[in-house]
């Protein structure tokens, strides 16, 4: 199996400051392979400072891992060089959360457009450039006619967003690394966007890496999901089994705050326990043991992940029964 | 029954753009009771934010309200002076911006934040008993009294919205309009400041106005849902009758775009693009992304309608048996 990306015990620890000890770990040992040859989606989610972010600059190259490798084609990401680190670039696409960001100002839309069409070469004339514009305007669902030759801020979230889409589309990426990308954007349109990833997946053959903390949008969009909290893998699995049955305390909590457009399903009734309170007592256990209901004192050594099902394990000594698995076997309980 | 606090009549807001005029809010009107929350839903570009603003009366140009009136309590917002409309923002109507916590001044102490906030809009109370209030409104959004002394950035984004709504609160306004208060937040954070805002809004007595386009949210937190649609109101009626029987086509279209978990897979979108308010559609606004359209819809623009079960709709498939 030709490996697309391979993340290889990848660990981020931000440090403050060159005197300073204090650090953060904002990742902790994730090992992830995605396959050339079957583009899939894989959702990783958590709530703010899950890591959930760093992961996308470290997939994307902007920050090199403390420990552990991040290959490419088999190739260390840090260690491109020239033609390798220019396809590296094309093929590797983001899509942001913030669709207001991205934009300069002083420049129309057609800018961020245009830029990467010259940049990689991927027209021989101008008439060839507007075209393939038009084309992945068209594909995100955006009126061509609307959208060329207008500034930023004349028009809406949503279509800025789309236009992040479209930007990525042109370069015909083989891995999308989508960062909360419907998160500011319409309900009417998260569809529209979401149903374009998918396509894109389906019929370009991208895999995506689908960040966010919706939880619904990423049942409906992924095959497979990686649950992070403070940089721990705490569940991985199948989307399907992991949203319908969650075993560990803190998809439950995630799972629980979901605001389901459904009357008959009430927000849970579990005491949310304030976030800021657990700030400062961060010792060496379970990343989630300050908030979890169900803490023990086995807990103060963090837990491997115990697989309860061939697509699913959780880590949490809920499941101590269950075979542990190694945290380099996380893909195998990915279904593809 | 009661009298209503808040009541909105044939509000009429249009931007003048380079491209002609738009008009953002087209003949509005509702009602809200004493501790009646509602919820504003709507696509961008519908009208849901330009609504909040008109309320506030912070319209900027090119934009201009034209008409209508906008009551809270007996007051008539429109027709204060500018000096007045001050004093009445914070103190008779609240607003929480979309990313309220980014309003924070970055290298202002949190509780000299509150005391401007007070002082701008009510004169002559001493700095103890100011300060007593913003200590009791950040507590009631379950922060600690520590909080008054720190700066923005000692703080996560879900405390500073918590700051932002206990900004809002200090002068307890009879109405709290919150646009789109959680967008920026993650889901457990999110319902955090919902339960804060539920509590509050329970404390105080206040009408919650709720902006945004999350259906889960809306049927989580309000009683009302008031559907908008090209700069008028497409359909107005209980979170129950939105979500089991919705009315109008848009509405419908809405509500069946939800994602759940028995449906995987199916992205139901609403067909078409929002109309640009440049050039709208003759007749109702909807017609062309409407499933069920008819002859009429295409040249005359329907009225809102109180139907037989008390929700108010606008759409032709209603006048004729009506």
């Amino acid at each position: 199996m030709a490996a697309l990306l391979e993340l290889k015990n990848v660990t981020k620890v931000y440090t403050r400051g060159v005197l300073s000890r204090a650090s953060t770990t904002a990742l902790n040992d994730v090992s992830l392979t995605l396959a050339e040859n079957e583009p899939t989606i894989v959702t990783v989610a958590g709530e703010s400072g899950s890591g959930k972010t760093t992961l996308a600059m470290l997939l994307l190259g902007f920050i090199a891992p403390s420990a552990g490798q991040i290959l490419y084609q088999g190739q260390d990401i840090s260690r491109l060089g020239g033609a390798a680190r220019m396809a590296f670039r094309r093929e590797v696409q983001a899509v942001f959360q913030d669709p207001f960001a991205v934009f300069n100002p002083f420049y129309t839309v057609d800018h961020l457009l245009t830029v990467p069409i010259k940049k990689f070469k991927l027209a021989t004339s101008a008439k060839q450039a507007r075209e393939r514009m038009e084309e992945a305007l068209t594909a995100v669902g955006l009126r061509p006619e609307d959208i060329l030759g207008r500034f930023p801020h004349q028009l809406s979230g949503g279509q800025r967003q789309r236009i992040n889409v479209a930007r990525a589309l042109v370069l015909k990426p083989k891995l999308l690394v989508a960062d909360e990308p419907v998160s500011m954007v319409d309900a009417s349109l998260r569809a529209n966007i979401l149903e374009t990833l998918r396509g894109l997946q389906k019929n370009h053959g991208v895999s995506i890496i689908y960040i966010t903390h919706d939880l619904t949008t990423a049942f409906h969009i992924a095959k497979s999901i990686i649950v992070l909290y403070r940089g721990s893998v705490m569940e991985a699995g199948d989307v399907d089994a992991v949203i319908k049955h969650p075993q560990h305390p803190y998809t439950r909590l995630l799972i629980d705050s979901i605001p389901w457009p459904d009357l008959n399903r009430r927000w849970g009734e579990t005491e949310i326990k304030a976030k800021e309170m657990e700030q400062s007592a961060q010792g060496s256990g379970c990343k989630f043991l300050s908030r979890c209901p169900f803490a023990m004192n086995q807990c103060v050594t963090p837990a491997p992940l115990f697989r309860m099902s061939e697509h699913q394990a959780a880590s949490c000594y809920l499941y101590e029964q269950y075979p542990q698995v190694h945290s380099d076997q996380l893909t195998e309980l990915l279904p593809v | 029954m009661s009298n209503p606090v808040l009541q909105i009549s044939d509000l009429q807001v249009s931007y003048y753009t380079d491209t002609g005029r738009a008009t953002a809010l087209d003949g509005v009107s509702l009602a809200l009771n004493v501790g009646e929350k509602l919820g504003l839903v709507g696509e961008s570009g519908s009208g849901k934010s330009t609504m909040a603003l008109a309320m506030m009366r912070m319209i900027k140009p090119p934009g201009r309200i034209e008409g209508g009136r906008v009551l809270v309590g007996d007051t008539d917002l429109t027709s204060l002076t500018d000096e007045q409309m001050l004093r009445a923002r914070l103190s008779k109507i609240a607003y929480i911006p979309q990313g309220a916590m980014n309003s924070l001044n970055p290298v202002m102490r949190i509780g000299n934040q509150m005391m401007d906030a007070i002082k701008a809009h009510v004169s002559g109370d001493a700095k103890a008993d100011m300060r007593e209030r913003c200590v009791e409104a950040l507590e009631s959004v379950d922060l600690k009294p520590a909080v008054f002394k720190m700066y923005p950035h000692e703080l996560s984004g879900g405390m500073k919205q918590r700051v932002c709504i206990a900004i809002g609160i200090l002068l307890k306004p009879q109405v709290i309009i919150a646009d789109e208060p959680t967008s920026a937040l993650d889901v457990v954070t999110q319902r955090q400041v919902m339960e804060t805002i539920d509590r509050v809004q329970k404390q105080i007595g206040a009408a919650v106005i709720l902006i945004g386009h999350d259906m889960g949210l809306m049927a989580q937190f309000v009683d009302k849902v008031a559907v908008m649609y090209a700069g008028r109101l497409a359909e107005l009626s209980t979170v129950r009758q939105m979500f089991t029987s919705p009315a109008h086509p848009y509405a419908q279209a809405l509500i069946s775009s939800l994602p759940n978990l028995e449906n995987k897979g199916v992205f139901q979108g609403i067909p078409g693009l929002a109309p640009s308010l440049l050039r709208l559609p003759s007749g109702c606004a909807f017609h062309p992304r409407c499933p069920r359209v008819m002859d009429i819809c295409t040249s005359v623009r329907p009225d809102l309608n109180t139907l037989e079960d008390g929700r108010n709709v606008a759409c032709h498939l209603y006048t004729e048996k009506a």
